[in-house]
């Protein structure tokens, strides 16, 4: 291991590591924003809005990030939008992101019972009462493991983000690798910037869940 | 007679072309208590979510004070709140404790001071003697418990009537008796219940009236005594029958039943 390349080139992957955090951060908020738009008009049973919602989702899952950051890259110009690819990088994102969150906050909405409804109901609180202090809360301590995962697999997508020349750490690595055969110190340098990244979101997850999860309340 | 509370003229529900109730008439009168029995999917769960206003219903007129209830319209989220109803599974806020299942609805709809709403809920859980839950979260209770702390949760809301849905079906045996004892005192303090149970002998000590209803109507009504000594109908006498048992073994085999029991 050569040491003297490795910290030559830290400040490469710190950069590198930046980008990738502020790409990786706001296409969350954003996939989080449109998962819980989805949520809601799938939970309130929406018409119309519901079927799109349902489409969009299938179309999401069931496409690779890679090629549909593809579309966002290389074929969009083709019809005259030409976005650049730290902005195809936050939307592709969100794009995937939006329907994994989607099916996180359905699946905590349905797992709070009826009755949990009706007597909220039957106690005169109104809808808007409902949602706020009996529905939500359960419905988001349910939904906060499945969060944590999209989170974390999120931040492992934006791994493809190279593909479009975003600057990311592995785009950087890549880079390292063609430039100078350096093949082991940059692939060192990739591994542990990306768990420095995602250790801690991992561990700081494993502690919300803990706390949140309202099956352990009072424990 | 007391001035009536809850009147129900011609009520009828149907689930698509499933008739539940059909044409159910009946007045509630302040302080009395109402027993509702009868066979399962005669639709006795059915008429309690109809009187708050849980189900839309067909036809027929349902009224607390002669208000209309209808389900969905905003008359009746104010008149809900003058009806108390508690559900066979225990329905307490899991992520709230005790004290704040109970304080929710008095703060949030009532619009009462906190503190208020907190010394009554304390005052009705030493009443209960939960007192010393007050700060638990319902995983922490058994089942007898969650159900005391939920009619102490309708109770809080000052409701003129108490539904009561089965409240005891989804015990353990020897918890149905904490719960029914909580009934039992309320009815003795004069409120205003209605309650749907298959517990006979608690009817009996509880009700003022008893109402056996059977394929969505009423079909008999009377005192408790009246009721399970003499059933005028066939089928209130058939219904009855399935809660009596008759005896197994002969006579002279009693005296060693104790023996027979060891073996097993």
């Amino acid at each position: 291991m050569n040491w003297e390349f490795i910290i030559k080139y830290l400040p490469l992957y710190q950069r590198a590591a930046i980008l990738t955090v502020k790409i990786g951060v706001i296409g969350i908020v954003f996939a989080v924003l449109v998962g819980l738009v989805c949520a809601a008009v799938q939970y309130y049973k929406i018409p119309v809005a519901r079927q799109i919602t349902a489409v969009y989702i299938e179309l999401s899952r069931n496409t690779p990030l890679l090629v549909q950051l593809f579309f966002l890259y290389y074929g969009f110009p083709k019809i005259g939008v030409r976005l650049s690819a730290e902005v195809c990088g936050v939307v592709g994102l969100a794009f995937l992101g939006g329907s994994y969150m989607a099916e996180a906050f359905r699946s905590g909405l349905e797992a709070v019972d009826d009755v949990q409804k009706e007597s909220a109901f039957s106690l005169g609180l109104n809808s808007r009462q409902i949602l706020g202090y009996v529905i939500l809360p359960q419905a988001l301590s349910t939904s906060v493991p499945a969060l944590v995962a999209n989170i974390i697999f999120l931040l492992k997508e934006t791994s493809v983000f190279s593909a479009i020349s975003l600057m990311d750490l592995m785009f950087t690595a890549k880079d390292l690798i063609g430039l100078y055969y350096k093949t082991t110190e940059s692939l060192f340098l990739l591994v542990v910037f990306y768990l420095l990244i995602l250790l801690p979101v991992s561990i700081v997850g494993t502690l919300l869940e803990r706390r949140l999860r309202y099956a352990g309340f009072g424990d | 007679m007391a001035e009536p509370i809850l009147e129900i003229e011609q009520l009828i529900k149907e689930y698509g072309q499933n008739r539940v109730l059909d044409g159910v008439n009946l007045t509630v009168h302040k302080g009395e208590v109402i027993v509702i029995v009868g066979p399962s999917g005669c639709g006795k769960s059915t008429l309690l979510r109809c009187i708050n206003a849980l189900e839309d219903i067909q036809g027929g007129i349902i009224r607390l004070h002669g208000e209309e209830i209808q389900k969905g319209s905003a008359s009746s989220q104010k008149l809900r709140q003058k009806i108390g109803m508690v559900f066979q599974s225990y329905d307490l806020f899991p992520h709230l404790t005790v004290l704040d299942n109970i304080t929710l609805a008095p703060v949030k709809v009532q619009k009462r001071k906190k503190e208020d709403a907190a010394k009554e809920a304390m005052e009705l859980l030493t009443r209960i003697g939960l007192a010393d839950k007050a700060n638990s979260y319902p995983r922490q209770l058994s089942g007898g418990q969650k159900q005391r702390v939920a009619i102490v949760r309708a109770l809080c809301m000052h409701p003129e009537i108490l539904l009561f849905d089965e409240v005891t079906a989804a015990l353990d045996p020897e918890m149905v008796r904490e719960v029914l004892d909580v009934m039992l005192d309320l009815a003795r303090q004069g409120k205003t219940m209605l309650i749907v149970t298959h517990e006979m002998s608690f009817a009996r000590a509880v009700a003022d009236r008893v109402i056996f209803l059977d394929q969505g109507n009423i079909v008999e009504e009377a005192k408790p005594e009246e009721f399970f000594e003499h059933p005028k109908t066939e089928r209130a006498q058939k219904f009855l029958h399935v809660f009596s048992f008759d005896q197994v073994k002969k006579q002279e085999e009693g005296n060693c039943s104790e023996q027979s029991e060891s073996h097993l």
